[in-house]
């Protein structure tokens, strides 16, 4: 498609720190988040959830809890009946959101209750007796892949035999080997990395509504309403048309909100009690039974000569997905080697069954782990042959025409000028005191493009209401009011734009591989030029001449040529104004499958101390530099580029999931699964850089994911600089690093 | 449920004495309410000791501070008087939570709710802090390190509650300090914490000292070699070693998801000798 192609331009609003659309809401409490629905009647659901790592169900009996005054409906898999044939994503998404027959995890939802109240619930599900015989269960990714692991999913099976291997990818080019054997320097090291949450502060929350005649409706916190009226229509049996989902405010998702985990279990109960159901995760709940990101054990090979080529790169990657196969070591494996032009270059990856809950994404998923295990190798292959990290990097950088080791070739990209940036930014010349590390890294994400459709119409004072449905998780409805602000030539005020319910668009697909600005940001440029062919005809009528005298600019018709010179501009107010008389009311729309989505590149520079005595670590200083492609709001781009940084930091000082012996999740709180506080950060410091995607009218490549690749790989080598050793498993927590410390001297 | 805020300890000891199935004392709330929520506790009544006058005071006298178990950690932290002379204590009430949680949280509570991690108790048991208990019986007073028995399990007899926690008077030449270590910079548990008391003469040399250990047995721990390892030096380096040799000595932890025993242990002396160093300062010590 010509017109989607990137022309370069002057632009007016585009660009430009205007105020966002939701401050006023988010700051008084009038936004409307997941929890914040109310409906006639409702009823209070809770879900029972397994106390064992693995076991089956011998049987339910539900007959007490049924029989309690207040209790409305109570819920097993019979409820949902499986219409799915058995298998596929959404029959592995049954069988999460509802155990059938065996629990597959500590926290796996086995029964449901709706009830008049909180307390009627809590004590409706202590009133349900589940019988479980408890199987032998395995929650680590190296257990999971021994030859006598305990098996997962019956059924798996890897080299004809049961397996907790359900996936194996292979990606590069050139002969590896060959290219080791021309080295002059090899380094193999082996990484982990646990797993972590999302950490949205919004629990999972969903009002669900279906009447006798079957039509349902939900509201919800997601990331993606299309898709999830979508899974739910087709595991509870309903027509797509006849289930309207509306989002909610979204109290963060990065990834574990695309996912659909309760919200059958809400509409189920509401079919069985034909009331409303309010269902809202409690947070042990969010941490037990939505969808962290993979625990992973790595081994890099990097082999180079003196002179800083890379003659070859490989990796083995194993990604733990929890009792259900994703793409996550697939993803692992692709991202691995992005940044640089390796002429022999692999990687393998396993994805591995355990007794964990269901992977999810987590804001470019697959990518930070498989960046930690090969930009800490890099580090390595500099130091031994006396590089500087950041000129090792940049002698083999990935550039315009390179072959990605995941198969595409490259067009303009930015890592190299994100590594010259680095370079020349006083982060990286500023001097270091005792017990203090810097540490530099890379990262790259793909993004995404698919299915989106929006509308803009015109109201007759000239202001335009845009919708859209992609869920608005990071400021798009700010992007969006610019673009079309833009296109349309009138005030960013002038423009209201809301996210749609799935009744009033077309499909979108969910808000992910940060594709919301992007192609949301596609598709607003297109309807509002489809909405300028209207307006236009309508200035031709109101003037009487032909349309095609007429162009449009900074927000009026114009009529061209001397013969019409009499003719003074007529604003898109004016038009508006004269539409009921023009042939009512003016709208543009557009469909699209906005493809070409830009790759993205970032670089981050990272000092710490770190207290030798305690091994505790303080991020002294943090520095972002990424290609956004065009920033359209720079705030929101800084801001993502920040929290990025930020989650990459918690996950690499001491965010992790802490299973038991016995199976179960140890730290579902936020007590004792530590996410950053305010106070544990500096501010970080980002630097946009703009090389155009080629692909999108404006440049705009997705920004949200990127910077959450670097910083395990920044972090890890700004610690092992401090302290002497090299970290190479993430979290770095106190005790971790302490005994790293004591172990180098030899204590 | 029911709920009382009776007006004198005497009122709520009879309530608590007399209730059938479970009776809780509320106070900030800040533990109660929380494990209430969660489920963890149902209880069947509660009683508020916040209206009873003698639970809200300050009160200095020439024995010390007395601190009422209503008193929040916000005011504590306001009180000019208590902080010259206990900054340790102070500061380790401080540290609970954050401001809003500050605005409730109790000293007291923090002590009953008997959580070997909790900040107030390893500095209150280095300034030898004593609680007085009122119960159906009449009153008495208790060493708060003999308060907790367990985790979450206290000496206290059904009815009895804590009406004020006394600290002695700020003895010449003393200071006391308090650290705790937590992964984050707030809103963390302390995964190891030390409490140090010392008094010296005149010419620096420690004369009595106490030392508290948070987090490395199931009750906070009063560690008597520790202080003798210190008492008769001026801190010097080898004081200090020794000092951390007895708290690692001393250490009876657990390996949990909050650290190994080998860390809480290597920390615990640590964070003892650092505490020992503020504490040497505050008493005016020169180093
Ligand atoms: C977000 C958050 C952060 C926290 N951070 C910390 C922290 O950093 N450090 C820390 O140590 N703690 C922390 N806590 C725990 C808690 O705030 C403290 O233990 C606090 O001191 C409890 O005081 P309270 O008055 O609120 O106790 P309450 O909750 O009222 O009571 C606690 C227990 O003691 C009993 N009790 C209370 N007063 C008396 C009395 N006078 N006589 C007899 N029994 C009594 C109650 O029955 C209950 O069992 C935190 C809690 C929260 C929610």
């Amino acid at each position: 498609m010509a017109e989607q192609s990137y022309t370069e331009q002057e632009f007016k609003v585009v660009g430009s720190r205007v105020r966002r659309p939701d401050g006023v809401d988010k700051v008084t409490g009038r936004a409307r988040y997941g929890a914040d629905a109310f409906a006639p009647g409702q009823l209070v659901g809770r879900i029972l959830r397994s106390p064992h790592a693995h076991a089956k169900i011998k049987k339910i009996d539900i007959s007490r809890a049924e029989k309690m005054k207040g209790v409305k409906a109570v819920i097993t898999c019979d409820d949902l009946p499986d219409l799915t044939g058995g298998r596929g994503p959404n029959f592995d998404i049954l069988v999460n959101c509802m155990a059938r027959g065996t629990a597959l995890y500590h926290g796996h939802a086995v029964a449901a209750v709706a009830a008049v109240d909180e307390p009627t619930a809590r004590k409706a599900l202590k009133a349900i007796k589940v019988e479980y015989k408890a199987l032998p269960h395995v929650t680590d990714v190296d257990a999971a892949m021994a030859e006598d692991a305990p098996i997962v999913q019956p059924g798996v099976e890897h080299d004809g035999k049961p397996s907790n291997i359900v996936n194996v990818s292979q990606f590069g080019h050139g002969d590896v080997d060959a290219g080791f054997a021309e080295a002059d320097v090899i380094i193999e090291k082996s990484y982990r990395t646990e797993q972590t949450h999302q950490g949205y502060i919004e629990p999972h929350a969903c009002l669900a509504s279906v009447g006798p005649d079957g039509d349902g409706e939900l509201w919800v916190t997601t990331q993606g309403h299309f898709t999830f009226r979508n899974v739910c229509a087709q595991l509870l049996g309903m027509d797509i048309a006849k289930l309207k989902v509306t989002s909610s405010e979204i109290g963060g998702g990065f990834g574990g909100k695309t996912h659909v985990w309760m919200e059958p279990v809400a509409l189920a109960l509401s079919r069985k009690a034909n009331r409303p159901v309010k269902l809202v995760m409690g947070r042990d709940e969010v941490f037990m039974g939505s969808g962290p990101t993979c625990s992973t054990s790595m081994d890099v090979k990097i082999g180079a000569k003196r002179d800083g080529t890379i003659t070859a790169g490989q990796a083995t990657l194993r990604y733990q997905d929890g009792p259900f196969p994703g793409p996550w070591g697939m993803l692992g494996a692709m991202t691995s080697w992005a940044c640089y032009d390796l002429p022999n270059v692999q990687a393998v990856a396993y994805d591995v069954l355990v007794n964990r809950p269901k992977v999810a994404a987590y804001r470019a998923p697959s990518a930070p782990m498989a960046a930690f295990a090969v930009e800490s190798t890099m580090d390595l292959v500099a130091a031994e042959i006396g590089m500087d990290p950041v000129d090792f990097r940049l002698q083999n950088v990935a550039k315009e025409g390179s072959k990605a080791a995941y198969g595409p070739t490259y067009g303009p990209i930015g890592i190299e000028a994100t590594l010259r940036a680095v370079k020349n930014h006083p982060h990286m010349k500023a001097k270091l005191g005792k017990n203090q590390g810097r540490g530099m890294a890379c990262g790259f994400w793909f993004n995404f493009g698919g299915q989106t459709c929006t509308d803009l119409n015109i109201g007759v004072d000239g202001t335009v209401n845009l919708t859209m449905g992609t869920v608005d998780v990071g400021g798009a409805r700010a992007s969006m009011s610019l673009i079309a602000a833009e296109e349309l030539g009138i005030p960013y005020e002038k423009v209201k734009c809301n996210v749609g319910d799935t009744s009033s668009l077309g499909h979108n697909d969910t808000t992910e591989g940060s594709r919301g600005t992007f192609s949301s940001g596609m598709a607003t440029i297109f309807a509002a030029r489809a909405a300028i062919d209207v307006l236009k005809a309508r200035a031709a009528l109101m003037w009487e001449i032909d349309v095609d005298d007429i162009e449009w600019k900074d927000g009026a018709a114009h009529a061209k040529g001397i013969e019409h010179s009499n003719l003074a501009p007529l604003t898109l107010a004016e038009i508006a104004k004269k539409s009921p008389q023009t042939g009512g009311p003016i709208a543009g729309h557009n469909e699209v499958v906005a493809d070409g989505a830009g790759v993205s590149f970032a670089s981050h520079i990272c000092d710490v101390e770190v207290d030798p005595e305690t091994g505790k670590t303080k991020i002294l200083r943090y520095t972002v530099v990424q290609d956004a492609g065009k920033a359209i709001h720079p705030d929101y781009v800084e801001g993502q580029f920040q929290g990025a940084a930020a989650q990459g930091i918690g996950w690499a000082l001491n965010e992790e999931y802490v299973y038991g012996e016995d199976g179960r999740l140890q730290n579902p709180s936020f007590l004792d699964y530590r996410i950053p506080v305010c106070s544990d950060l500096p501010f970080i410091d980002t630097e946009i850089l703009e090389i155009p995607n080629p692909n999108h009218p404006y440049g705009i490549r997705g920004v949200g994911e990127t910077s959450i690749v670097p910083p395990l790989a920044a972090i890890a080598g700004a610690v092992s600089n401090a302290v002497g050793v090299r970290l190479d498993h993430t979290p770095m927590s106190p005790p971790r690093v302490l005994k790293a410390i004591r172990e180098a001297n030899g204590r | 449920m029911r709920y009382e805020a009776p007006s004198s300890s005497k009122e709520a000891a009879k309530l608590l004495a007399s209730a059938k199935g479970k009776a809780v004392v509320l106070a900030g709330g800040t533990d109660l309410l929380v494990r209430m929520k969660s489920g963890a506790v149902e209880p069947d009544l509660i009683v508020d000791i916040k209206r009873i006058g003698a639970t809200q005071e300050i009160k200095k006298s020439g024995n010390g501070f007395k601190i009422g178990a209503g008193v929040s950690g916000a005011r504590l932290g306001k009180h000019r008087a208590l902080k010259k002379a206990w900054p340790g204590v102070v500061e380790a009430t401080n540290l609970i939570g954050s401001d809003q949680i500050q605005g409730r949280c109790t000293m007291a509570g923090n002590l009953c709710n008997a959580s070997p991690a909790a900040d107030s108790v390893p500095a209150m048991v280095a300034a030898n802090a004593k609680a007085n208990v009122v119960g159906p019986g009449g009153r008495r007073t208790v060493a708060v390190e003999k308060i907790p028995t367990g985790p979450g399990k206290t000496s206290l007899k059904k009815g009895e509650i804590i009406e004020s926690i006394t600290l002695p008077a700020k003895a010449p030449r003393s200071g006391d300090a308090y650290l705790r270590f937590i992964p984050r910079t707030e809103m963390d548990i302390a995964v190891v914490s030390a409490g140090v008391n010392l008094t010296l003469d005149s010419k620096g040399v420690v004369k009595k000292a106490r030392v508290a250990l948070g987090a490395v047995a199931p009750t906070v721990l009063l560690v008597e070699d520790a202080a003798k390892a210190i008492v008769g030096t001026k801190l010097d380096d080898d004081a200090l070693a020794a000092l951390a040799a007895a708290c690692e000595a001393a250490c009876r932890p657990i390996d949990d998801m909050r650290g190994t025993i080998e860390f809480r242990t290597e920390v615990a002396g640590v964070l003892a000798r650092r505490a020992a160093l503020t504490a040497y300062e505050r008493a005016g010590g020169k180093k």
